[in-house]
């Protein structure tokens, strides 16, 4: 039997539709799972089991391979640091050093109140506007220490219910990769891609505030 | 100079809603899939044949004889790889920001080329921004009747879904991206038996191509195969999106014929390098690519087959820019611990290998490093890819392991003094 809402079970359902066969539903679901729990628990992976067939050991291999499936929780708002080679160059390790410090947690780790998870990321393809910050995904580009640093006090201060990429450059970032031009109309809620069929997204105003 | 743009034209001229429905439709969008709908198989796949489109994930093969490869069996698979996660390539991710419709016009021409009714657009987990947007294009689509059953009033059926990454570079190996979009560690096939165009997606035929190479389709129905080819260079045909990074004056991505100079694209389209700096080296197709130097390099054409004859490749088209104040090893550290940590761990000399060369690189940079040092990090060089040649040779069952090499290739080559200063003087010359 089924823990989840009737509503996260239609969810469920219309993804494991999209598919020729159920197995190929474990990514998404693992998130969906995440989306329920904020991370992802042991039951949320026997959860993902039950609606593709296969055995809890394999949804834990699957989850164990990637790096978004956070077995442990990692906050309500996980911050990204890319630290591969383009950021790298323009100074992204004293961006990461910035965001340890402020947050008081080092790579992986979560700050003392559970708010803020710190991790450094492989390329995030953002390296016109290195160096680049994510928050639940949402993209910062031509990030500095000391934005990187204004970030984490505004995200204790202000704890948004939805981060939005627009905002957050607009706020944290510099130059972008590309010019963006286009508004985003969502947001994310968690650590976890703010994806309409994850149910992980949520309404962002015109002002860019959420609504 | 100015050169003329395809994939970018939309989002140069219209910056504010070349990702519409609206603003595709009235700049000739959909015209090419409507064609195609009373295509055969042969007449669309001669045609991309002859076009002479080369795939623009990063091996260059040619992308209609990629689809005449495609087994008889049915039913057969389309998967678009957008799991763009080569460091210093970001081009795909603004084709799925910017122009998410041309991708989608793409996709129904190369379904109809291969006798597709189900495609799957596998969008790496950090760009939610991006498959949001192709999401909108695909569900804009759907609500015209240009995807779902009886796509442009015929009775051909498409259906597209959009299946996030969570993470793993590996799923860009094509293999590997099966395997996890059937809900699998996402961990590369053995080649043979299983070639995607004939045991692909559920053991079906499937066919594989890149954001980029789908985006040109359109483009190449529209305007003809000789006024596509025209805009290349010989074998080179079409445009080519370049992501720059780095250490120059202006990153970014730019959409370029074949056959300028490095010194065009680093010192003219790039801005030249900031701070008025020296160029010390350069990556020229990302950061499984051998690098170039000022020395050798700077007046070389950029084509597929100069660049291959000076032992490096364009690959993903990602150009990584560093200036005369960067370290060498702390840059190729950078580059051996992206690959250390997204082995897969199937074979071991990449597991193993990239981890050794990682922890090698860092204690010369850290001042830790010994004599033996530099003859080290060629011996474990050589036991992922022997002989260290290129292209490079094959220990393991893709190209993750030897393309960790590539960076042990190039500082050795070019940098062995900066490498034993490190080891002399217990320390790096040129900290960050």
């Amino acid at each position: 039997m089924s823990e989840w809402s009737e509503a996260v079970q239609e969810r469920a359902r219309a993804i494991v539709a999209q598919y020729p066969q159920r197995r190929s539903a474990v990514m998404p679901l693992l998130f969906l799972a995440m989306a329920q729990d904020g991370y992802l628990t042991e039951a949320g992976m026997i959860e993902v089991a039950e609606w593709t067939g296969i055995t809890p050991a394999q949804v834990a291999a699957v989850a164990t391979f990637y790096t978004m499936y956070k077995r442990e929780p990692v906050g309500k708002y996980l911050v990204s640091c890319c630290t591969s080679i383009s950021c790298m160059l323009l100074g992204s390790d004293q961006v990461m050093h910035a965001l340890e410090e402020e947050a008081g947690a080092l790579h992986g780790q979560v700050d003392a109140e559970g708010l803020i998870g710190v991790e450094h990321a492989e390329c995030l393809g953002a390296c016109g506007g290195a160096p680049a910050v994510q928050v639940n995904y949402e993209l910062i580009e031509g990030v500095t220490p000391d934005k990187a640093r204004q970030l984490v006090q505004w995200l204790r201060k202000a704890r948004p219910e939805t981060v939005n990429t627009d905002e957050l450059q607009q706020l944290f970032g510099g130059t972008t990769s590309f010019e963006w031009a286009i508004k985003e109309e969502v947001g994310a809620v968690g650590p976890y891609p703010a994806f309409e069929s994850f149910g992980s997204t949520a309404p962002v105003s015109a002002d860019g505030t959420e609504s | 100079m100015t050169y003329p743009l395809l994939v970018t034209k939309r989002m140069t001229d219209f910056p504010s809603d070349s990702h519409t429905l609206e603003r595709y439709e009235a700049t000739g969008g959909y015209k090419a899939a409507r064609a195609s709908v009373g295509m055969t198989r042969d007449q669309l796949v001669e045609a991309i044949k002859n076009s002479g489109l080369l795939g623009r994930g990063g091996a260059a093969f040619s992308a209609g004889l990629k689809w005449s490869f495609l087994a008889p069996a049915r039913p057969a698979y389309l998967v678009v790889n957008a799991d763009e996660s080569e460091p210093g390539t970001f081009k795909d991710r603004q084709l799925l920001e910017r122009d998410p419709h041309q991708l989608v016009e793409g996709i129904i021409i190369t379904a109809i080329a291969n006798e597709v009714h189900r495609a799957f657009v596998y969008v790496r987990g950090e760009y939610p921004k991006p498959a949001r947007r192709v999401q909108k294009a695909i569900d804009e689509a759907y609500a015209e009747g240009y995807l779902g059953k009886g796509i442009f009033g015929s009775s051909y059926d498409l259906d597209v879904v959009v299946h996030l990454g969570a993470g793993a570079y590996i799923c860009g190996e094509e293999t590997a991206l099966i395997n996890s979009l059937e809900g699998l560690r996402g961990e590369p096939r053995l080649k043979p038996p299983y070639f995607p165009a004939a045991v692909g997606l559920y053991n079906k035929p499937t066919i594989v191509n890149n954001v980029e190479t789908l985006s040109n389709l359109p483009h190449i129905l529209n305007q003809g195969i000789d006024s596509y080819k025209g805009l290349g260079h010989e074998a080179d045909t079409g445009t080519f999106l370049f992501s720059i990074s780095g250490h120059v004056k202006k990153p970014g991505n730019y959409e370029l014929p074949h056959g300028i100079t490095w010194n065009e694209l680093i010192f003219d389209i790039a801005g030249g390098m900031r701070r008025e700096r020296r160029l010390k080296t350069w990556i020229p197709g990302g950061a499984s690519a051998p690098w170039f130097v000022p020395s050798d390099h700077l007046e070389l054409p950029i084509t597929k087959d100069d660049t291959a004859k000076a032992g490096s490749m364009l690959g993903s088209g990602a150009v990584v820019v560093m200036d005369e104040a960067t370290c060498v090893v702390r840059a190729a550290e950078r580059i051996v611990r992206f690959f250390a940590h997204e082995s897969c761990g199937q074979c071991t000399p990449c597991r193993e290998g990239t981890s050794w060369l990682e922890m090698i690189l860092r204690r010369i940079e850290a001042g830790q490093g010994r004599e033996v040092d530099f003859d080290l990090l060629l011996d474990v060089s050589d036991n992922i890819s022997i002989g260290l040649a290129w292209p490079p040779r094959m220990t393991t069952i893709c190209p993750l392991g030897p393309s960790a090499v590539s960076p042990i290739i190039s500082i050795t080559k070019y940098f062995k003094g900066e490498i034993m200063t490190h080891i002399h003087d217990g320390g790096c010359p040129l900290p960050a």
